[in-house]
């Protein structure tokens, strides 16, 4: 059980990052014509399709969204057991001359973009790919920045970040929780 | 959460699976139909296990389906064919094993004449995972679990479902792993064949006999044709297979008192004009085809999820 939490983004909280995250890669692609978004399951999924809807309303037309399940190519996966749950990687559009954005909710050791940028290879070659990521909570053993950053948190090994969205937890939210034990190596839901 | 896991280390049969572990098993296998269908039909989930296909019977479509699957993984594939008539059953098993513990197998994948050789290695190996690819008239459990993921595409469902098999119910494993699956997953499931190939006590199972296939047929909403083989004709069990063809054959005339959505399967290869006519075989009704491709993504899901971590995980 945690021992105290943290609510960093409430729903409304959460709602204004998307919308400027959202603004930033219009301005930095200068449009979104060629661009397309990349969620990465669990979360990142429902993130990724919010992301799609703010940009179209911004630039007026529709934006690709796919999903990527990084399960099967996961650097753990040796040692692990039991094996995570497959879920379905949908990518129903072709990724060559486009900008990928990748969006997922908390980037931390970097091992799963390592993973997600992986499996996308193996879909063809984009003409570029961002990062997005709701929460950057440090803690890398990759070298993987993100692009575009909703909150920065700096955490400690004993701190979890939990990312809620309404599409998987029934509401949307960002805490962080707080252990003396040290549980906390990652994030809920992966 | 809680996360369903498979009990056991290997695959031997579909008798001992209960309905979450099966469950499990379609759900993965789903999620690997995406990969069959991507521009590179390649994850790395495997890369560094081996995998040995040790056939002692002739496969041509079973071999390769495991062969793709095991690709498709990038597990490191060995194949290991060795026919009947040279070797003396129970000998040359545990030779064999000798050779693949050397050889430091992770996964065996065994097809053999004699029903329960893959629990025989199952004793004989200290580290590999066995996963029994049709084992006499015993199992054939990948043949069982990828019918119902077939099955589960056509209807959404498996429960609550009536389905008929039809055919040489006594020399079969696909039957016996069909009927295990099928009851497991709450369908209801009937036999049909001349009595000769209908084994006594079939009903303890838990399924309906008949001896009719118009009367079998009436209320199935899938219909599992069986190969006839031709040895069990010089075996005496039925007369020709002309005859067999006029009684139990499924033909379009048999099919026009069957429910309209009732669908056709068959596990290959087929008599084209025995068991089944060209006409049904090829119609709409039939997911033969889908049954291959589901053999893939199944075959992927169970080598997947038996796949252990180190040996340090290892029981």
């Amino acid at each position: 059980m945690p021992e105290e939490t943290t609510l960093v983004l409430d729903e409304k909280g959460m709602f204004r990052v998307m919308t400027r995250i959202a603004h930033e890669v219009v301005e930095r692609n200068r449009g979104a014509t060629d661009i397309a978004l990349v969620g990465i399951r669990r979360r990142g999924d429902s993130l990724a399709k919010r992301l799609a809807t703010l940009i179209s309303e911004i630039e007026g037309h529709p934006i690709p969204v796919g999903a990527l399940d990084i399960t099967l190519y996961r650097d753990d996966f040796q040692t692990r057991f039991p094996q995570p749950v497959v879920r379905k990687t949908a990518i129903p559009f072709d990724i060559e001359r486009r900008t990928i954005i990748l969006v997922d909710d908390v980037l931390y050791t970097g091992r799963t973009i390592r993973a997600a940028l992986d499996e996308l290879t193996d879909f063809g070659r984009a003409k570029r790919i961002q990062l997005a990521v709701l929460i950057d909570r440090d803690g890398r053993e990759l070298p993987i920045q993100a692009d575009y950053v909703g909150e920065h948190i700096p955490t400690t090994p004993h701190e979890t970040v939990v990312v809620r969205v309404r599409e998987v937890d029934g509401e949307d939210s960002v805490t962080i929780e707080r252990t003396d034990r040290g549980q906390g190596s990652g994030v809920r839901g992966q | 959460m809680e996360q369903v896991q498979l009990r056991s280390p290997h695959l031997l049969g579909l008798e001992e699976l209960t309905r979450e572990e099966i469950q499990l098993i379609l759900d993965t296998a789903d999620s690997f139909k995406e990969v069959i269908e991507r521009p590179i039909r390649k994850v790395p989930a495997l890369r560094g296990k081996s995998v040995v296909n040790l056939f002692f019977e002739p496969s041509t479509r079973t071999r390769i389906s495991f062969e793709i699957a095991e690709k498709q993984l990038s597990a490191d594939v060995i194949n290991f064919s060795a026919s009947t008539s040279s070797v003396a059953k129970g000998e040359t098993l545990r030779d064999t094993v000798r050779n693949i513990e050397a050889m430091k197998v992770d996964v065996v994948v065994i097809r053999h004449a004699a029903a329960g050789a893959p629990q025989f290695l199952t004793r004989c190996l200290t580290h590999s995972v066995v996963i029994n690819a049709g084992d006499g008239a015993h199992e054939h459990p990948t043949q069982g679990l990828l019918d119902l993921l077939t099955i589960r595409d056509r209807f959404g469902r498996v429960d609550g479902l009536r389905v008929v098999i039809v055919g040489d119910i006594a020399h079969s494993r696909v039957a016996r792993s069909n009927i295990w699956g099928l009851r497991t997953m709450g369908a209801s499931v009937a036999v049909c064949g001349p009595p000769t190939l209908i084994p006594p006590g079939i009903e303890t199972m838990g399924v309906e006999v008949f001896y009719r296939v118009e009367d079998a047929l009436r209320e199935a909403d899938v219909i599992n044709v069986l190969r006839i083989q031709l040895e069990r004709q010089h075996g005496g069990l039925f007369p020709t297979l002309r005859e067999y063809a006029r009684t139990f054959g499924i033909t379009p005339e048999r099919l026009i008192h069957t429910k309209p959505h009732a669908i056709i399967m068959h596990p290959g290869p087929i008599n084209r004009g025995v068991e089944l006519s060209t006409d049904v075989a090829d119609s709409e009704r039939s997911v033969i085809l889908d049954q291959v491709t589901n053999g893939i993504a199944i075959r992927m899901a169970v080598l997947y999820l038996l796949n252990r971590g180190g040996d340090d995980d290892v029981e």
